[in-house]
């Protein structure tokens, strides 16, 4: 039985202010967009440290019930360790993305209105809303809706520039997600046949490893990596997050992806029965096992930084399926470790991986092309951004220290503790490809430049923000593990 | 066999046509009727589970009506949005496929 905890208001704030900030943005137009967006994010920000906060002091879940209507008939808001550390990283994230977009996406002086910065503008607080509500919805329906409004979002940030090239890949980037989301609602509709709710809560009482839940969960599931682009459903990603601008790479990198792994999280370790998760689990790791080696491989044999960024998301998201079977197999400890390595690791993916894609982006602008073989002169121009981008690149490797090395390190030890050392082979062979790729362009970068190389100075804001991101990516491994309790909370 | 076994079959037919068109076929527009077949094949199987109202207990469910109406606006919009990406596509290219792998953008994008 859910009921609306005092601070349960904190939840409806979460969820209701973007959404406002959107349609007010959207009224207001031009300058005044940018505005109210970047007041509402940074207002967002402050909700969701007011959540974790809670949520960390009382260590137990906020709740709202809405319409104080009891689920089955009614639905949830509820924001646990997993939900608050999410939304936390969402907000950072976003807020640094957003002051980031400050230039590009200005109204220039004149101009009353310009398109790509008012989709800017109104897009960003819509995604805050759409990862507020895949965060913290308790109804696998609801979260069906968010899943919806992420890629719609996405989509549209994606498009923003217009470009020709961006088109093709970002359609079949849509066609990937609406197969994905139908997916996902049949699974919800055959568990609703079976169990008559879709409470996240409710089922988990529920559910039994018969028929219609393990075709439900392979349906959802299925639907999910399509959306996380778990090898071997990965190819979309590459050339639709590459394509995209710098902005929407980082967030589309970042965020969008994160929103299906939270609820892939929900749907194995809350609705499905323990027996399927341990022996479905396995399977899912080995997917992340192939993704993490190919994706790695594959990014280091890209000619163009933008690609190789995209590609290293592919490996880093198969890390976050390695703590399926480790949680599952272990006891009650090693399966708290495999937990916060693996919220974690997607924690740090999104703060090193935002950062990665905004620092491409300024080096791509200033040296007018991508081309790793030709990025010398880069750290001459721009040193923070190829030292921010650097930085980004140890948390991915997970040397310390860094959010990178302590989710590493955690998956590691939990792989060891339960038997499954061949886990650990992965890991670490993961860990010296990325920082082959990373070598490749940090050295590219240090080289003395080209003769006839142009390299225009980009704006010292940008850089701060860059460079905002990949320190927080750092510093997360520097907080002491107790501290990171808030993750804990609540967890299955 | 009762009318809501032959909606049964009916829904997982339209799956499986509609999963069978998304995957098989290289046209977008094809491709955006699929996933409307596919997407009706999931309704018509909410309404059967509406109609018998298994799981809740009860002679027959509204709440999966519900889902259904909410599920139907966003099939909308998602064909909607769908649609005008492969319009632009057109416009640009000239074809609406997204069958072979484009060539790799020469130009920067920052």
């Amino acid at each position: 039985m859910t009921a609306t905890t005092p601070e349960g208001w904190l939840l409806v704030l979460a969820l209701t202010l973007p959404a406002g900030a959107m349609l007010l943005a959207f009224v207001a137009g031009g300058r005044h967009a940018q505005r109210i967006a970047l007041g509402a994010l940074a207002l967002w920000l402050v909700i969701a440290f007011a959540i974790a906060l809670q949520v960390q002091r009382g260590g137990a879940p906020l709740a709202y019930l809405i319409g104080g209507w009891q689920p089955p008939l009614g639905m949830a808001l509820r924001a646990d360790g997993l939900s608050a550390a999410m939304l936390l990283t969402g907000a950072v994230v976003l807020l640094a993305v957003a002051l980031f977009g400050r230039a590009p996406y200005a109204t220039p002086r004149g101009a009353q209105e310009t398109r790509a910065a008012y989709a800017y503008w109104c897009f960003l607080p819509a995604l805050a809303a759409s990862l507020a509500a895949a965060f913290l919805g308790g109804d696998l329906f609801n979260l069906f809706v968010a899943l919806e409004m992420l890629t719609f979002t996405a989509l549209a940030l994606a498009c923003l520039d217009g470009k020709p090239s961006q088109f093709k890949s970002e359609l079949r980037y849509l066609l990937f997600a609406l197969i994905g989301s139908v997916l996902y609602l049949l699974g919800a509709g055959l568990l609703y046949g079976a169990h008559g709710t879709l409470d996240i809560a409710l089922l988990a009482g529920r559910t039994r490893a018969d028929a219609p839940t393990l075709v439900a969960g392979a349906l959802m599931t299925a639907g999910l990596i399509a959306k996380m682009a778990l090898f071997p459903l990965h190819l979309w990603l590459p050339p639709a997050h590459a394509g995209a601008p710098a902005a929407a790479s980082a967030l589309l990198s970042g965020l969008v992806v994160k929103g299906a792994f939270v609820l892939l999280l929900r749907l194995w370790f809350w609705v499905l029965p323990a027996p399927v998760v341990l022996n479905g689990g396995t399977l899912l790791a080995a997917l992340g096992a192939a993704a993490i080696l190919i994706g790695s491989v594959v990014a280091l044999r890209q000619e163009r930084l933008k690609l190789l960024v995209a590609y290293s998301t592919v490996a880093q998201m198969g890390y976050l399926f390695l703590m399926f079977p480790l949680l599952a197999a272990g006891d009650a400890e090693t399966a708290s470790r495999a937990w916060l390595g693996g919220v974690l690791q997607a924690v740090s993916h999104a703060l090193a991986k935002a950062a990665m894609f905004l620092g491409a982006g300024l080096i791509a602008a200033s040296l007018g092309h991508d081309r790793v073989a030709a990025l010398g002169g880069a750290a001459r121009v721009m040193p923070i951004t190829v030292i921010a981008f650097a930085m980004g690149g140890l948390s991915l490797m997970g040397l310390p220290p860094s959010g990178g090395f302590g989710a590493k390190w955690l998956l590691l030890r939990a792989s060891v503790e339960t038997g499954q050392w061949w886990w650990s082979l992965v890991i670490l062979s993961g860990g010296l490809l990325t920082g082959g790729y990373v070598y490749r362009i940090v050295a590219a970068a240090l080289a003395p430049p080209a003769p006839g190389c142009e390299a225009r100075p980009v704006p010292r804001a940008q850089e701060l923000c860059v460079l905002a991101l990949a320190l927080a990516s750092i510093l997360l491994g520097l907080v002491p593990l107790k501290d990171l309790g808030l993750v804990r909370v609540g967890a299955p | 066999m009762t009318g809501t076994d032959i909606l049964a079959l009916a829904a997982c037919g339209l799956v499986a046509i509609g999963l069978y068109g998304l995957v098989a076929q290289a046209e977008v527009l094809r491709k955006i009727i699929a996933f409307n077949l596919l997407g009706a094949g999931v309704f018509l199987l909410f309404g059967v589970v509406a109609r018998r109202g298994a799981g809740a207990g009860l002679a027959a469910d509204p709440v999966p009506q519900a889902m259904v109406i909410t599920g139907l606006v966003v099939a909308f919009a998602a064909t909607a949005l769908a649609l005008v990406l492969t319009l632009r596509l057109y416009q640009i290219t000239g074809a609406a496929t997204v069958a072979e792998d484009p060539p790799e953008p020469t130009a920067p994008d920052s």
